[in-house]
C-alpha cells in the first residue's frame, strides 16, 4: 500500500517537474527563478528530499497567491547527489547559468562549507534549514536551523534541573557537527560544575551498525549511582540500530534517558518505536504542537504529497520559515538584488509553526522557541519542556575560549561576521 | 502506608462503584505532570486492587478520556478508529474517532513512577516471572518503607530465585543496621550479587575520604567489604570477558553472513561482485514486503522471508550473470566498473520504489530483548539469533558444495573448466546456478540484517567492504577460511574497541589485514594445488 502511494508521489512530483518546465518555456523572461540545492540520490538522499518537496510545495503555494513582484516563482531543482565537491559545482551552475534569485538547500555542514566560498564569490543567497554547530555566519547565507544555543544548551538544561542528571555521555558520529557541539556542551557542562570523571565521549563513523560494546559502556558509566544521560548527536542511519541495542540490553528512558539532536519525526518513521518511548529530542518545531498555523501546514503537506501519513519536522519547518522571511524581504526591498534582500531580511518578522512569530536578526540567525519532546509509541513527540520565549541564535558560542568574545553583525558599523569585540578587529575572512 | 495494601479485602474489590476510587481515576487527566504523580500515589494509597489495571493501562499508552464527557477508558487501536473499553472492568464502550479521544500522557518521571508502584503491587502475583521482576524494579530504589515490603513477602516466598533477589534487596538496606552481626550477614549476602548496586553499596563502606578518613568506623566490616568487592570484581571480569567474546562472535556472524555468499561468487567463481551489497539490500526489502503482506502474523514473517529472499536474490542474481558478467569473464576491471554500475541502479531502482526513507521493518516479539543469565551477563536474542543462523547457513552451504551434484559440478567448474567441460558438464548453465546461489545467500543475509540495522537503499554499501576484506583474509576460494576469518575479525575489533575507540579499531583492523595480506597475500587458508594457478 506504502509503495503504490510513494509511487504515486513521484509521479506527481515528476509531473509538477514537467509542468515547471512547460512554464519555463511559455514566460521565461518574467518568473523569478528559486534554486533547490538538496541531494535526491545518495546517502543524504533519505533527509533532503523531504525538503525539496516542501520547498515545491511552498513555491507552488505563493504561485497560487499571485506571486512575487507581480512574476511568477519558477523552482530549478539541482541534485548534488550527496556528493560535496557536487555542491559547490550546482552552486556555480544555479548562480551563474540559471540565475537563481535565492537557494535554499544543503543538510550536513560539510556541503554547506563547501558552497560557502562559492555563494560568497557570486553574491548568491542560501537559506540553510538544519540545526548545526554554529561557529560561522556568512554575508549571504541566512542560517534558518537551530545554533547550539537553540537547541544543545537547553537540552542539558531541561536534563540538569527536571531530571536530574548528573553523569554525561555525549555520544556522537565523528564529523564536524558533532564534534564542534560536544565542545561546546563540555566546556559548558564544566562551567556547571561538572567533574571530567562524570563525562564520558564517544565518537562511532558514519552508519555505525554494531553497538554492542558502546551501549554496553554506557549501561556501565550509568550504574554508578548518579542518574546518568546521553545526549546524542549520531547522525542519520546509524540512529536505529543504536536505538536498537538500548532497548535490547534494556535500557529504558527512565533508567538513562537519550536526548538526540538529530532525530525526528522522519526518521522515526523507519523505526518500531514502542522500545523507545520516552526517549527525548530537543527541537524548534515538533509535528505534534498544536498551533493552527501547523494544523494548516500539515494539511497541505498531505494534500500536496497525496499522503495522508507523511510526516513534517524542524528542517521543513524552518524552510517554512526562511521562504516566507526572503519573500517578506524581496517585497519590502522590491528587488531580488542579492545586497537588497540580504539587508532587507534584517528584522524580517513571520510567523514559525508553534505559535510564534520569528525574526531575523543581524547575525544572520533567527529566534525560534525551544521545544523538548518524548517519543510516543506511534512514533511522534509528546512536548514535555518548553522555553519561555523564543531564544535568538548565537552564531558564536560563549562557551568556547576562541569565540567568547566574536560576534556576527551584518549591520553597520560592524558589518562583519567574525568580529572580535575585544581587539574591535573584524577576521578577514567572513565565514 | 503500604502494608494496607496486602489486607485489602477481596470483597472490596468487586464492590464496583466506589465513588471516591472512580473520581480519582478520572482525575489522571487533569492537571500538569506533578499533579498526575500526586494522584498516582493517592490511586496507590486507596487500596484498591483495581488500581493496578489502571496503572498497568497508563504505563502501557492506552489510557484516553473521552473529550465529550471526560470519561477515562482504555483503548484498543484498530485501523481509523479506536475500540473503547471501561478500564475497571474491561466492559466495552463502542467505538470512537481518533479525534474524539484524547491520551493521557506520561513522562518519564511518571513511567518511574508507575514501574515501581506497580511492583510493588505485584510482589504476590502468581508469576513467578513478574515477582521477580517486582522484585528487581524495588530493589533498584529501596529504601525503608519497600524493604519492610520484601521482609513480609519473604514469608511467603516458596520460589529460591524471587528469594535470593528479595534477600539481596533486604541486604542492601540491612548493611547499614545497627546489630554488627545482621550487617556482616548482609554483605556476606551482597557479595554473592553482580547487581551494580550492591557493589555500590560496598563501596561505600571501602572509601576514604581527603584526610584518609574511612566513612565506616568498623575495621572488620570494612575487611568483610573489601572481601565481598574483590569477589565481586572477579566475577565481573570474567562475565566482562565473556561479554565481549560474546559480541565479537555476533560482529563475527554479521561479517560472515555478509561474505558468505561473495565467498562463493568472488571466492570460487572469481567474479569481483560490486553490487553484492545491493543484493542483501533486496533480501531486506524483501523481508518488508512480506511483512507487508501478512501483518497480522509478524512472528513467522522472518520464516517466510528466508526463502523469499533467497529466490528474490537469487533471480536477480542469476539476471545479472547472464545479462552482464557472462560478457565480462576474464576481464576484472570491467566486471568491477559493471558490477558497481548495477549497484547504483539497484538502490536508484529501490529509492524510487520505496521512496528514499528507511523502511519499519518489524522486530518479532522473540527476537527483542535479552536472555538475562545474570545481572553483569545477558545476551541479546536477536544477535544470539542471528549468531546461530549464520553457521546453520554457513553449514547448508558447505553441504550444498560438499555433498550434491551441483555443487560437485561448481568444484569442477572453478578447478579447470575445459575439463569440466570435456565430462559433459554445461558450464555456463552452472555459473549462472553459482552466481544465483551466491547472490541468494545475500539476500538472506539481509533478511537477518533487517533485524539488527536500518532497511534502506544504503544498506549493502555499509557492508561490501567488510565482506571483501574478510574473504580475501580467510583465503580466496575457501569456505573455512571466511568463517575463521570473519569471526576472528569480529572478536579482534570487539577486544579493540572499547581501548582505542570504534573508529580507530575499525583503522586498526583494515592496516593489520593489508599487512597481513602483504606477508601472506593468499589470505589464512590459501587454496593449495592445481586450482592455486587457476
Amino acid at each position: 500500500m506504502n509503495m503504490k502511494k510513494s509511487i504515486s508521489t513521484w509521479r506527481c512530483i515528476a509531473g509538477a517537474a514537467a509542468l515547471g518546465m512547460a512554464s519555463q518555456w511559455a514566460h521565461a523572461e518574467d518568473t523569478i527563478k528559486v534554486g533547490i540545492l538538496h541531494s535526491l540520490s545518495g546517502t543524504m538522499a533519505i533527509s533532503e528530499t523531504t525538503l525539496k518537496d516542501t520547498m515545491l510545495m511552498l513555491i507552488e503555494e505563493q504561485n497560487k497567491k499571485g506571486g512575487l513582484l507581480g512574476k511568477k516563482l519558477e523552482p530549478v531543482v539541482v541534485d548534488p547527489a550527496s556528493n560535496w565537491p557536487l555542491f559547490a559545482e550546482k552552486t556555480r551552475e544555479l548562480i551563474s547559468k540559471d540565475k537563481v534569485a535565492a537557494i535554499f538547500g544543503c543538510w550536513t555542514s560539510v556541503s554547506r562549507k563547501s558552497v560557502l566560498p562559492v555563494v560568497e564569490e557570486l553574491n548568491g543567497l542560501l537559506f540553510y534549514p538544519v540545526q548545526y554547530e554554529g561557529e560561522e555566519s556568512s554575508k549571504n547565507v541566512f542560517y534558518t536551523g537551530a545554533a547550539p544555543n537553540q537547541q544543545a544548551i537547553p537540552a542539558v538544561d531541561y536534563l540538569m534541573k527536571d531530571v536530574g542528571a548528573k553523569r554525561w555521555v555525549l555520544a556522537g558520529t565523528d564529523y564536524v557537527y558533532p564534534r564542534t557541539t560536544n565542545k561546546i556542551l563540555e566546556a559548558y557542562l564544566k562551567a556547571k560544575g561538572v567533574k571530567s570523571e562524570d563525562i564520558m565521549i564517544n565518537y562511532t563513523p558514519f552508519g555505525h551498525s554494531d553497538w554492542q560494546s558502546i551501549v554496553s559502556d554506557i549501561k556501565k558509566f550509568g550504574s554508578q549511582g548518579k542518574k546518568t544521560a546521553v545526549v546524542s548527536t549520531i547522525n542519520g542511519d546509524a540512529n536505529v540500530p543504536f536505538y536498537k541495542e538500548l532497548a535490547n540490553q534494556g535500557i529504558s528512558a527512565a533508567d538513562i534517558p537519550v536526548v538526540a539532536f538529530s532525530v525526528g519525526e522522519e526518521e522515526l518513521s523507519g523505526i518500531d518505536t514502542k522500545p523507545l518511548v520516552g526517549h527525548l529530542a530537543a527541537w524548534n518545531y515538533f509535528m505534534s504542537v498544536d498551533a493552527k498555523e501547523n494544523d494548516a501546514f500539515i494539511k497541505q503537506w498531505h494534500a500536496f504529497t497525496k499522503n495522508s501519513k507523511r510526516v513534517s519536522n524542524d528542517p521543513m519547518e524552518a524552510h517554512y520559515i526562511g521562504f516566507n522571511m526572503w519573500v517578506k524581504a524581496v517585497e519590502k526591498a522590491g528587488t531580488t538584488d542579492t545586497d537588497a534582500v540580504a539587508k532587507a531580511m534584517i528584522g524580517v518578522k513571520v510567523p514559525n509553526l508553534t505559535g510564534g512569530t520569528s525574526e531575523m536578526y543581524s547575525n544572520h540567525h533567527i529566534s525560534k522557541p525551544v521545544l523538548i519532546g518524548e517519543i510516543q509509541s506511534d512514533g511522534q513527540f509528546e512536548v514535555v519542556w518548553e522555553t519561555d520565549k523564543l531564544v535568538i541564535g548565537d552564531a558564536w558560542s560563549d562557551f568556547l575560549p576562541g569565540s567568547k568574545d566574536i560576534v556576527a553583525d551584518w549591520t553597520p558599523p560592524i558589518n562583519c561576521g567574525n568580529y572580535n569585540s575585544k581587539t574591535k578587529k573584524c577576521s578577514g575572512q567572513n565565514f | 502506608m503500604m502494608l494496607l495494601i496486602f489486607s485489602a479485602s477481596p470483597l472490596q474489590a468487586q464492590g464496583g462503584g466506589d465513588p471516591a476510587f472512580t473520581a480519582l481515576v478520572g482525575q489522571l487527566k487533569d492537571g500538569d505532570f506533578n499533579d498526575k504523580a500526586r494522584t498516582i500515589s493517592d490511586l496507590e494509597a486507596s487500596n484498591d486492587e483495581r488500581a493496578i489495571t489502571v496503572f498497568k493501562t497508563l504505563l502501557a499508552g492506552s489510557l484516553y478520556y473521552r473529550k465529550d464527557d471526560g470519561r477515562v477508558v482504555s483503548v484498543k487501536e484498530g485501523g481509523d478508529a479506536y475500540q473503547l473499553f471501561d478500564v475497571l472492568s474491561g466492559e466495552s464502550l463502542g467505538e470512537a474517532g481518533r479525534r474524539d479521544v484524547k491520551k493521557i500522557s506520561i513522562n518519564n518521571y511518571l513511567r518511574g513512577q508507575l514501574r515501581g508502584v506497580i511492583a510493588r503491587l505485584s510482589l504476590s502475583h502468581k508469576n513467578t516471572a513478574v515477582r521477580l521482576n517486582a522484585v528487581k524494579e524495588i530493589v533498584k530504589d529501596i529504601d525503608a518503607d519497600t524493604a519492610a515490603l520484601l521482609r513480609e513477602a519473604m514469608s511467603a516466598e516458596t520460589d529460591e530465585a524471587v528469594l535470593e533477589a528479595m534477600r539481596v534487596g533486604v541486604a542492601l538496606m540491612d548493611v547499614n543496621s545497627a546489630d554488627k552481626s545482621t550487617r556482616l550477614a548482609a554483605i556476606e549476602n551482597l557479595g554473592g550479587s553482580l547487581l551494580p548496586e550492591a557493589r555500590l553499596r560496598l563501596d561505600a563502606l571501602v572509601v576514604q575520604d581527603a584526610n584518609k578518613e574511612y566513612a565506616e568506623a568498623d575495621a572488620d566490616i570494612r575487611r568483610a567489604a573489601a572481601q565481598a568487592l574483590s569477589h565481586i570484581e572477579s566475577r565481573r571480569q570474567i562475565y566482562g570477558f565473556l561479554e565481549t567474546v560474546f559480541f565479537g562472535l555476533s560482529l563475527g556472524s554479521v561479517l560472515l553472513l555478509a561474505a558468505i555468499g561473495l565467498a562463493i561468487t568472488f571466492g570460487v567463481m572469481g567474479v569481483i561482485n560490486m553490487a553484492h551489497g545491493e543484493l542483501m539490500m533486496l533480501g531486506a526489502y524483501t523481508t518488508y514486503v512480506v511483512q507487508l503482506l501478512m501483518p497480522n502474523h509478524i512472528e513467522y514473517s522472518l520464516l517466510v522471508a528466508v526463502p523469499a529472499a533467497f529466490l528474490v536474490a537469487g533471480i536477480v542474481g542469476i539476471g545479472i550473470e547472464r545479462g552482464v558478467i557472462r560478457f565480462l569473464y576474464g576481464r576484472p576491471l570491467e566486471t568491477l566498473l559493471a558490477t558497481f554500475g548495477i549497484s547504483l541502479i539497484l538502490q536508484q531502482l529501490v529509492r524510487s520504489i520505496f521512496s528514499p526513507l528507511n523502511r519499519l521493518v518489524e522486530t518479532p516479539a522473540w527476537m527483542s530483548g535479552a536472555l538475562e543469565i545474570n545481572s553483569a551477563f545477558a545476551l541479546t536474542y536477536n544477535r544470539l539469533y542471528v549468531i546461530v543462523f549464520s553457521l546453520l547457513v554457513f553449514a547448508a552451504l558447505l553441504l550444498i558444495l560438499k555433498k550434491t551434484a551441483l555443487g560437485l559440478q561448481v568444484r569442477a567448474v572453478s578447478q579447470n573448466r575445459a575439463m569440466a567441460k570435456a565430462m559433459g558438464i554445461r558450464t555456463s548453465w552452472v555459473d549462472a546456478l553459482t552466481f544465483g546461489l551466491g547472490s541468494g545467500i545475500a539476500g538472506v543475509a539481509g533478511v537477518a540484517l533487517s533485524q539488527l540495522t536500518n532497511v534502506g537503499p544504503n544498506l549493502g554499501q555499509a557492508y561490501i567492504i567488510d565482506s571483501f576484506m574478510v574473504v580475501v583474509f580467510g583465503g580466496v576460494g575457501n569456505l573455512w577460511g571466511t568463517l575463521v576469518g570473519a569471526m576472528s575479525l569480529g572478536v579482534v575489533n570487539k577486544f579493540l574497541e572499547p581501548w582505542s575507540g570504534a573508529v580507530l579499531a575499525k583503522i586498526l583492523v583494515l592496516v593489520f589485514i593489508i599487512l597481513f595480506i602483504q606477508k601472506r597475500p593468499r589470505g589464512l587458508f590459501p587454496q593449495k594445488g592445481r586450482a592455486a594457478e587457476g
